[in-house]
């Protein structure tokens, strides 16, 4: 069974493989959509607004990407676990759990991804020239109509970019999944998680080189669907 | 009806404390360099700056009164805003950039065809606001902002961003604009061509107060204001073309109570009309010449001569029947001539000198 892996490498995948790349489309999708919305509402706040614990908010948004993946998944554990201070809140009030789930895998990504998604979004958000919306406010449009109608179709570039990006992260995303959802198959066994086992499974090298093709493509897939829809979005806004 | 602004801000810096009233419907220009204080100004009565104190009232509706509490809200104010830099919406073509207040005003008295028809907008609907040139921008933003059904329009400098070709192809839009639409308007500038030619009143600011305001022919002829200290200082007359003299090639026209002979014009008779007359292309004489080239020699009196150190002459200001004039001449000039204030003169001006600008 190694062996016929090895050598049709990235033809010939088990169940169990498809099952992995299926579940890693849907992690990542969840996570970006659950976290997208968040990501434009902090980068409004830190883009707009000046109040005494923004500097606190900004470092606990890039956290993640400064601390270890494990420990990030270590303090998930902590807050969401069954006995986690939001995780039994959870459980009581909505039968949820998210520890050792797909949910929680979709979680621990979207934490991860959290900082690059405020990031793009944050200088998309802070290149809106101030200026049209004083234009805007003049022609009666409040607070609200300007955010959906001026300033959000202005920064789409970048929230496009960072939800692609984010979505592309998670595709990748290993210490965080697997220390807070662990690695079960048809669970929370992503692609990156699959390749780890394949590795560790002995002759499993085939199987993680076809695991890590199908990794290579979605991420380039990803990263040329950012350049080129920004590209086209941003003929749209005239730049 | 009118227009009221009291303001009273305190910058860092400089303090801005002024009030002006001027009628409504007319166009009021705020002239000064910057930091004068005019974009403050602006910027309080379209609500976009809160200042320590104001009182901004428009044709009986007050739109802020710090003293008595009241702060409408800028997208409620219905004051139409243009900026230099016509800020377009890019993501939208020209005519959602149009409509974009239109939709959100109440109904009101200007309509979309009627606008696209006065700025000639017509072909330009369909294209995005990148690919329109600067005046083509200006004039879409000013559209914009007339849609949105204001009750009072503010202009901020919509000119100098424009070269002198895009200027000239936008002054007659505006010139239209005034003649057409009842509105106040308030247009600040520093080009005195553009306040000539559009001002109905004059404000005239300086370090954030207002140092002479009135109506426009009385501000520009007063020899002690700003306005008249510049190289090119003249005198405003609003008035009318009375008649045309084909054979001669000439057309009169009456202004400040005298009548011009300027160069054949293409203006029906009773056009009302503006004339500018150069201070430096005012001859003063004591005894009427004869067999000059000059074709108008009006009598006046001297009301005011003021000294212009640096440039080694005099703005003599000259009483007219009604309204007044400048001439500029040199100090010499006025000794050997014996001009004092109240002496009689004859003011001579070349019918080529006088700038007739159609309102």
């Amino acid at each position: 069974m190694a062996t016929r892996g090895g050598e049709m490498a990235g033809l010939m995948f088990e169940a169990e493989d498809w099952e992995a790349i299926r579940l890693t489309l849907v992690v990542a999708a969840r996570a970006v959509g659950f976290a997208l919305p968040l990501a434009v509402l902090t980068a409004g706040v830190l883009a707009r607004t000046r109040f005494a614990g923004r500097t606190v908010l900004n470092t606990l948004v890039h956290l993640p990407l400064v601390l270890p993946p494990v420990v990030t998944g270590w303090l998930l554990l902590i807050v969401f676990g069954v006995r986690g201070p939001l995780g039994a809140w959870l459980n009581d009030w909505f039968g949820m759990r998210l520890v050792f789930t797909t949910n929680g895998a979709s979680l621990a990504c979207a934490v991860m991804t959290f900082p690059v998604m405020v990031r793009a979004i944050r200088l998309s958000l802070e290149a809106v020239d101030p200026g049209l919306e004083a234009a805007a406010l003049g022609l009666g449009a409040g607070w609200f109509d300007r955010m959906v109608n001026i300033t959000l179709p202005l920064a789409s570039p970048g929230i496009l970019v960072g939800g692609i990006v984010g979505y592309a992260t998670c595709l990748g995303e290993f210490g965080a999944v697997i220390t807070f959802a662990a690695s079960i198959p048809g669970e929370t066994r992503t692609l990156p998680l699959a390749i780890y086992a394949a590795l560790q499974a002995p002759g499993g090298e085939g199987r993680a080189a076809a695991l890590a093709l199908v990794s290579l493509a979605l991420a380039l897939a990803g990263l040329l669907l950012s350049e080129w829809l920004g590209r086209g979005l941003n003929r749209v806004l005239g730049r | 009806m009118s227009l009221i602004v009291e303001l009273h801000h305190r910058y860092p810096g400089q303090t801005v404390d002024l009030a002006f009233e001027a009628p409504s419907p007319g166009v009021t220009a705020l002239f000064g360099r910057s930091g004068a204080g005019k974009s403050t100004t602006l910027a309080v009565i379209a609500g976009l700056l809160r200042p320590d104190a104001c009182r901004i009232a428009v044709d009986g509706e007050v739109l802020a009164d710090t003293a008595a509490g009241v702060w409408v809200a800028p997208e409620r104010r219905r004051v139409g805003m243009v900026f230099q830099d016509a800020r377009l919406f890019p993501h939208m073509s020209v005519a959602t950039n149009l409509r974009f207040g239109l939709r959100r005003a109440r109904v009101g008295a200007i309509g979309f065809d009627e606008v696209v028809e006065l700025l000639g907008l017509g072909g330009m609907l369909a294209r995005r606001p990148q690919s329109l040139s600067g005046g083509e921008r200006q004039r879409v933003a000013i559209g914009r902002a007339l849609l949105a059904q204001p009750r009072l329009l503010l202009l901020d400098e919509p000119l100098s961003g424009l070269d002198g070709a895009r200027k000239a192809e936008i002054l007659p839009y505006l010139a239209r604009l005034k003649a057409m639409l009842r509105l106040p308007m308030i247009y600040v500038s520093h080009a005195p061509d553009e306040v000539l030619r559009l001002a109905d009143t004059l404000v005239l600011m300086k370090d954030g107060r207002v140092v002479g305001a009135g109506p426009v022919a009385e501000i520009a002829a007063r020899g002690d204001l700003p306005f008249s200290r510049r190289d090119d200082a003249g005198a405003l007359l609003l008035g009318q073309v009375l008649g045309h003299d084909e054979a001669r090639g000439l057309s009169r026209i009456e202004g400040g109570g005298v009548t011009w002979l300027v160069p054949l014009l293409d203006l029906r008779p009773g056009t009302a009309c503006r004339v500018r007359i150069p201070a430096r292309e005012v001859i003063l004489a004591g005894r009427a010449p004869e067999a000059i080239s000059v074709q108008n020699i009006v009598a006046g009196t001297v009301r005011h001569i003021a000294e212009e150190g640096a440039r080694h002459s005099v703005l003599v200001e000259v009483g007219l029947p009604s309204g007044s004039l400048l001439a500029r001449v040199t100090p010499d000039a006025v000794a050997r001539l014996g001009l004092t204030e109240g002496a009689a003169v004859l003011v001579l001006v070349k019918s080529t000198a006088l700038e007739v600008l159609a309102v």
